[in-house]
């Protein structure tokens, strides 16, 4: 055996076969003019003047089609932002791309709805932060959003794109879903995520105050679960998708490392998802490597792909290939080590560090952090306003 | 089923890397087989049923006798899964 055919063979076994990315996540500010302390945005942000320009966003959006990426996500921070967010949807849409705007409403005028319609967008999902415009105003830290966000799902319905409402629920506002469940309605959304949130960047600074009791999270789903019952398939599709920390098996994170999603940050990081750059692994950029070459060949991307880097219990386990270990990410946050096994499953030798976390009563060590410390609305009247009036919440 | 129209949240598009027709929608994306592709090919808001296995018996001449039962079968599935509207 010639030396140049085992060197072949060995790169062909630390690099298992890697199909398309078929869903790119293009996010391309983290700036935004909402400041939610559940935001999975990182802690910390990249400046504006590091941002990709419309050149480089143009070239990744080539190569990730013509490696078979379909689905787009403009996302942020607010990707209305970008001035140049219509000639990037243009371009994807000529390409071929499913383009999805995941936005919070903000900024969005008619005149533009209208040209990002003729540049070919698909569909526009938009958030709120709740069905009320008190606590709307008061989560995001922005006044008359509720009112703005209200006249933009009109407009999307007008313009006749296909219109998903996404809901982050959070212990502040989960009590209230029935009113999200009337207002998705009112609203004509097609789908709606009733998104319990997940604890990244942002949101595990705040976990403390966030998370839901599963008294809270029971009510809540049992209330979707009547709502869909007397609506007998009538109206909006709800998917309500509970936090991760109550269950007794992980997520199979974006359906397994490098396997279906590739994010690249407004920086031009290649990530293989929005939260990777907290781990301790060096990720490569745009600015300097093509897609093709970061999706196959680079370390980062590679190091958890497939099942042969499992650590135990995974490795035995028959549900590896439902779940591929769960989550890099929250396996780095609780356990320190991001080789583990993701701690949700009850098969970890750390699950009890999900318990301790859930059944935590202990005082709140900080208070909840806005995104960013310039708030419209002081944090204080965010901690004791809308976690007091909900006295169901059984760790306070 | 007299008039059949693709329910317009979803897009049906052919994928050169997937060498295949795919199903798109907000965020999704579903894979479709050959025969589930020509069917869907065939919806075009005017023709019923009836008209859709006249087309697929005139382009597939040596489709087997039971393509009739396949069609109904697959345009109930799509209708269930609302990719497709019936009138």
């Amino acid at each position: 055996m010639s030396k140049s055919t085992v060197n072949e063979t060995i790169k062909k076994q630390s690099t298992p076969s890697a199909g398309p990315p078929l869903w790119l996540l293009a996010e391309l500010t983290y700036e935004c003019p909402l400041h939610c302390p559940y935001c999975s945005n990182p802690v910390q942000m990249t400046a504006r003047e590091n941002e990709c320009d419309t050149e480089t966003w143009l070239k990744v959006l080539s190569q990730g089609r013509e490696m078979g990426a379909v689905q787009l996500g403009f996302s942020g921070g607010e990707p209305l932002l970008r001035k140049d967010l219509e000639v990037l949807v243009k371009h994807a849409s000529d390409l071929g791309f499913y383009t999805n705007l995941i936005t919070s409403g903000i900024g969005l005028t008619e005149k533009r709805i209208k040209a990002l319609k003729e540049a070919g967008l698909d569909h526009i999902q938009l958030s709120f932060q709740a069905a009320n415009a008190d606590a709307n105003d008061l989560i995001g830290n922005k006044r008359h959003s509720f009112s703005q966000k209200l006249h933009i799902a009109k407009l999307i319905k007008q313009y006749d794109y296909p219109m998903v409402l996404n809901f982050c629920l959070t212990a502040q506002n989960i009590d209230a879903i029935e009113e999200v469940l009337e207002l998705s309605h009112e609203l004509k959304g097609d789908f709606v995520e009733l998104a319990t949130v997940q604890y990244y960047g942002w949101a595990h600074l705040n976990r403390d105050h966030l998370l839901p009791s599963k008294d809270q999270l029971e009510q809540a789903e049992s209330k979707v679960n009547a709502w869909r019952d007397q609506h007998n398939g009538n109206g909006p599709k709800f998917i309500f998708v509970t936090p991760d920390y109550y269950e007794t098996r992980p997520k199979a994170c974006m359906n397994g490392w490098g396997s279906t999603f590739l994010t690249v940050t407004p920086d031009g990081s290649a990530l293989p998802c929005h939260s990777a750059k907290i781990l301790p692994l060096t990720f490569p950029n745009v600015q300097e490597k093509s897609l093709q070459e970061i999706w196959h060949d680079d370390f980062s991307f590679n190091k958890f792909r497939g099942l042969d880097w499992l650590p135990k219990p995974c490795q035995d386990c028959d549900e590896k290939e439902k779940d591929f270990g769960g989550c890099r990410c929250q396996a780095y946050m609780l356990t320190g080590d991001m080789h583990n096994t993701d701690p949700v499953c009850d098969k970890s030798p750390h699950h009890h560090l999900m318990a301790e976390i859930i059944n935590d009563t202990s005082p709140k060590k900080q208070p909840i952090f806005y995104r960013d410390p310039k708030t419209e609305i002081p944090i204080a009247v965010l901690d004791s306003k809308i976690l007091n009036s909900h006295p169901a919440k059984s760790r306070e | 089923m007299q008039k059949i129209t693709m329910n317009k949240l979803y897009k049906l598009q052919f994928e050169k890397v997937q060498d295949s027709y795919v199903l798109l929608f907000p965020e999704g994306m579903i894979n479709l087989n050959p025969s589930a592709a020509e069917i869907l090919l065939q919806v075009d808001g005017k023709k019923s049923d009836q008209d859709i296995i006249k087309a697929l018996h005139l382009k597939f001449p040596d489709a087997p006798d039971d393509l009739a039962e396949d069609v109904l079968d697959f345009l109930r599935h799509a209708q269930s899964k609302e990719w497709i509207h019936c009138e």
